[in-house]
């Protein structure tokens, strides 16, 4: 019993269709209890005033917008290494799903900053490389579309998955240099004494499992329409040999 | 790889187009940035630095697409693939090809642009300076972009959208660097690290570039 027999597709149908009303049913329960508590039962913060609960949208987002990256880093990598084709769906999967939370984040962040900062927009490092990463993402969902042969499309998008990672990276870090930063740091982690207060850390936990467990139903959602699309076309073309 | 290198660049050189075009383009740019700016001298001296960087990297952009697709439609990069020299040298003489029939020479047009919008005089050196440095890495990813869509028919404007986002490490380190000089700042931090991006695209790009290039003929 290993974890790869669930890259035959087969068994990754069978899995996931047991498993996916559990992930759709804990993401909407966390998502409504989160969201809810952070929206109408947290107390307006200091200095923000009531703008503070879009944080409960804005936080969770983003950190999904860069683990759907990481996730797609990774099943490239299993798709190059091993060659499980499931796996290289599942990538092709993640990109729409990562590219909406990179747009939620920012358009969210927007819309807090335009109060907070006085504007909507500023080229501070942590915006911009988030604009980045989101160029990032179009090129390679352009890319999946510009191929024809699904397994070189799978192919090149690995690679380019991988070498974009670093490229991402890299720019991640140039654009300290380029500019002093508006955004705060992170105020949510494990190993700092001082985070953000308790009245408001637990719904944010709360909406960030919430978001990663609809990243998860969603990408479960999209591979198994990507797996019966290629099964419907491999029987297309059955037919048309027969 | 030597007689690869001297193949391109005759290519380049005698079959038009790709040599010169990439060139003018860049003067273009140049002049096209005042007209819609504004003649004002300070304003210019201002954006100079970034105004040449990007034109730079929208040159380089521009002759991308040929670099392999020529090589596929008439089916010698079959052959290439097959030689005895491996792909990845090909890659990296592509990429070295490429460098020499744009990157070298956007570097010495580039502090003439300079003096049409009026760069600082501190800012030349290291305009000329960081352009030598910066745009081997611009071709070496552009091979990899290319190699990326070498099968594609309409390939150009892909390229584009995969290629810049992979510059703007380049593009940040770069133009910084002419920036702090021309305001006579410290620059020696941007300069490594520019530096470092282009060796370590020389160094590495060359195998995801042979490897794109192998998917593709596959």
């Amino acid at each position: 019993m290993s974890l790869w027999e669930y890259a035959n597709p087969a068994r990754f149908m069978a899995l996931t269709s047991r498993a996916q009303p559990w992930v759709w049913a804990a993401a909407a329960l966390c998502l409504a209890v989160g969201l809810v508590w952070g929206f109408f039962l947290t107390p307006p913060a200091e200095k923000f005033g009531a703008t503070v609960k879009i944080i409960f949208i804005h936080v969770p987002s983003a950190l999904m917008a860069i683990n759907a990256w990481a996730m797609m880093l990774v099943a490239s990598l299993i798709w190059l290494i091993r060659r499980h084709h499931v796996s290289a769906l599942a990538a092709k999967a993640a990109a729409p799903v990562g590219v909406v939370m990179t747009l939620i984040a920012l358009i969210t962040g927007a819309i807090w900053g335009q109060p907070m900062w006085g504007t909507w927009w500023a080229w501070d490092p942590r915006l911009t490389s988030f604009l980045i990463l989101f160029l990032f993402y179009l090129g390679y969902i352009a890319l999946w579309a510009a191929i024809e042969d699904p397994d070189t499309a799978a192919d090149l998008t690995s690679v380019l998955c991988l070498v974009g990672s670093v490229f991402a990276f890299l720019s991640r870090y140039a654009v300290n240099f380029w500019n002093q930063g508006l955004h705060q740091g992170a105020t949510l982690s494990l190993d700092k004494e001082e985070n953000i207060s308790n009245v408001f850390w637990l719904p944010l936990v709360i909406s960030m499992v919430g978001f990663g467990l609809l990243f998860v139903a969603l990408v479960i959602l999209r591979t198994r329409t990507e797996v019966r699309a290629r099964r419907l076309h491999a029987l297309e073309l059955r037919e048309r040999m027969a | 790889m030597n007689r690869l290198i001297a193949r391109d660049l005759r290519l380049a050189v005698r079959a038009g187009g790709g040599f010169g075009l990439g060139l003018a383009f860049f003067l273009i740019v140049s002049v096209l940035v005042p007209l819609a700016v504004g003649p004002e001298r300070s304003q210019l001296a201002a954006i100079a630095p970034g105004i040449l960087w990007v034109a730079a990297l929208l040159a380089c952009l521009l002759s991308l697409d040929r670099m392999f697709a020529l090589d596929w439609e008439d089916g010698s990069l079959d052959l290439l693939a097959t030689a005895p020299v491996p792909l990845e040298s090909v890659a990296l003489a592509k990429g070295a090809a490429h460098w020499l029939t744009t990157g070298l020479p956007l570097t010495l047009l580039a502090p003439l642009l300079g003096l049409f919008l009026n760069l600082p005089s501190a800012g030349y050196t290291m305009l000329v300076l960081t352009l030598a440095i910066g745009t081997p890495a611009l071709s070496m990813i552009g091979a990899f972009g290319a190699a990326l869509t070498v099968g594609l028919k309409r390939g150009g404007l892909l390229l584009g959208l995969l290629v810049l986002p992979m510059y703007i490490p380049t593009l940040i380190f770069g133009a910084e660097v002419v920036r702090r000089a021309a305001q006579s700042q410290p620059y020696q931090t941007p300069l490594l690290l520019l530096a470092g991006i282009t060796l370590g695209a020389i160094a590495l790009l060359p195998f995801a570039a042979a490897a794109a290039l192998r998917i593709n003929l596959r």
